[in-house]
């Protein structure tokens, strides 16, 4: 692929400019503290990732990314955000703001796992093409960004985001590289569905049970104080 | 063409261009308040106001406390030499200008925070405990959008080898670097120290005379008459630099060559006067649109203006290898 996707040309610039405008909207999130917002940037991101998809499915001339494109933006882009809206107005959060780590703190951690995905991805796919190359390290990039906002944040309801948002990195990296299957992105898509119905569930159980989304009240339920 | 023509059209440039700046920058601030007044349902005022404010107040006596130094009485014109001179490298409607060979990014930047500390020292000189605060806050913020301006500036000039900013404006313009991710974060890191620097909305809100909530207008409180035209108008000209550099750097097209006819200018002046156009609308747009972040709260949003420029500067090592 690296051969008609070189360095400088417009499929190669646009691509890898709507990878790192998925970066830059993990990075919103990892900034954003309002929930509504926070559920507005993952449904933008969504959106940019489904441009990137089909994008890249016309200059990879891959007519199946273009379904990805489709599911990445019926599922991810338009049911997941309207249902998590619907549920932040069920369960009146939607004025809440995420107590969670400094922002100064945490964009710094996120640059510095920039900075580890790039050390990590370029010496181990020095072989492949540039755009394979640097498609890795954003999607992985975005993945450990979504982890950072999982382990940064108390409310249940953000977490998800957060692990809603590591999967939108692994769509990221699934149409970076050439010939991915459809069926494993057709499977990652249903998981998303399918975990999101659970994590539902978890919220109107956690908030029956604690009257609140904070996880800390977990940690009271853990085994080391049985 | 021979050598002195030459020399004559790019000093016939810079003539025009710095006559041109000086004009248009309260226009400038008047088409943005017009436009702010229009989008919140007012009439406004008309868009020639500031000019008449100005010309009001040269011809008032100024003020001045009794414990007042020389410095006070100099600052206003430290101040406006330094932001003139600026604005004087930054290329509006031709590249090529005399000032060209010292259109250095790190020139402007140096005359902005010289124009600043300036400012910052007349705003604690009568000791008036209002100007000390608004001297401080401004300083805490320069503290962040400077190194976040260095970074831009860096990433700039690894892109195109060079942090002369008529050079970097011709490589872009030609579009030799093409569409470049590390283009686009610093675009939004030069917008959030713009906004910054010039003190617009959710830094600072130019409006305000609110105690609590002021800057920019904190530190000259105690100036009047001409010494606060002076300052006005280094204002107006300081928002006129900002836009016109990132018109320059990231949307350079339209712009006279070096060493062009003067009928070229016309289609630059042209370009220029719509990109700041659409650049003054989009300002007043989003000032309408948000609201002013609490003090605390600016330097994590220039924090992450010097993140960004960060993740350009890695990103451009990335796409250009380690090599």
């Amino acid at each position: 692929m690296g051969e008609h996707l070189g360095y400088g040309t417009l499929g190669y610039d646009v691509a890898h400019l709507l990878g790192a405008a998925v970066l830059v909207l993990s990075f919103v999130l990892l900034y954003q503290r309002r929930v509504g917002a926070m559920i507005n940037s993952y449904a933008t991101q969504a959106w940019v990732l489904t441009a990137a998809a089909c994008w890249q499915g016309w200059a990879q001339d891959a007519p199946q990314l273009y379904l990805t494109g489709l599911l990445t933006l019926a599922a991810n882009g338009l049911a997941i955000p309207l249902a998590l809206h619907a549920i932040v107005r069920r369960l009146q959060v939607h004025r809440s703001i995420d107590a969670a780590m400094g922002v100064f703190a945490s964009m710094a951690l996120g640059v510095g796992m920039v900075a580890l995905s790039i050390m990590v991805v370029l010496p181990t796919t020095l072989h492949s093409g540039s755009l394979t190359r640097e498609d890795l390290a954003l999607a992985l990039s975005v993945v450990l960004l979504g982890l950072l906002v999982l382990i940064s944040r108390r409310s249940a309801l953000t977490q998800v985001i957060g692990v809603l948002s590591l999967e939108n990195g692994l769509i990221l990296a699934a149409i970076g590289v050439d010939g991915m299957p459809l069926v494993v992105e057709l499977s990652v898509a249903v998981l998303v569905v399918l975990a999101f119905m659970v994590f539902g569930v978890f919220f109107f159980r956690l908030r029956a049970r604690f009257d609140s989304l904070d996880v800390a009240h977990l940690d009271r339920v853990g085994g080391q104080h049985r | 063409m021979s050598l002195l023509a030459d020399l004559l059209l790019a000093l016939a440039a810079q003539v025009l261009h710095v006559a041109l700046l000086v004009a248009a920058a309260p226009v400038l601030v008047g088409v943005v308040r017009l436009v702010k007044a229009r989008l919140l349902g007012r009439t406004g005022p008309p868009v020639l106001q500031p000019w008449r404010d100005l010309l009001r107040l040269l011809r008032k006596q100024p003020v001045v406390a009794e414990n007042a130094s020389w410095l006070f009485h100099a600052a206003p014109s430290a101040h406006l030499a330094a932001i003139l001179a600026a604005a004087a490298l930054v290329p509006s409607f031709a590249l090529g200008m005399a000032s060209a060979p010292f259109a250095d990014l790190l020139v402007i930047g140096g005359l902005l925070a010289l124009a600043r500390v300036i400012l910052a020292l007349a705003g604690m000189e009568i000791g008036s405990r209002f100007g000390g605060i608004g001297a401080s806050r401004e300083m805490t913020y320069a503290a962040f959008a400077e190194p976040a301006l260095l970074l831009v500036i860096f990433t700039l000039a690894l892109m195109v080898g060079t942090t002369n900013l008529d050079a970097i404006a011709l490589t872009l313009r030609e579009g030799l670097v093409g569409l470049r991710v590390s283009l686009g974060l610093a675009l939004i890191a030069m917008i959030a120290i713009a906004l910054a620097e010039t003190g617009r909305m959710p830094v600072d809100n130019p409006a305000s005379h609110l105690e609590v909530t002021m800057v920019h207008e904190a530190m000259v409180l105690e100036y009047s008459g001409r010494h606060l035209a002076m300052i006005e108008l280094a204002g107006a000209l300081k928002l006129l630099l900002w836009l016109s550099l990132i018109a320059t750097i990231f949307v350079p097209f339209g712009i006279a060559r070096a060493g062009a006819l003067p009928l070229w200018w016309l289609g630059g002046l042209a370009a220029w006067v719509a990109k700041i156009g659409v650049l003054a609308l989009a300002l007043s747009g989003f000032e309408t649109a948000i609201a002013k972040m609490r003090v605390f709260r600016v330097p994590e949003f220039l924090g992450v203006a010097v993140l960004l420029a960060v993740l350009a500067v890695v990103l451009l090592f990335v796409s250009q290898g380690f090599a």
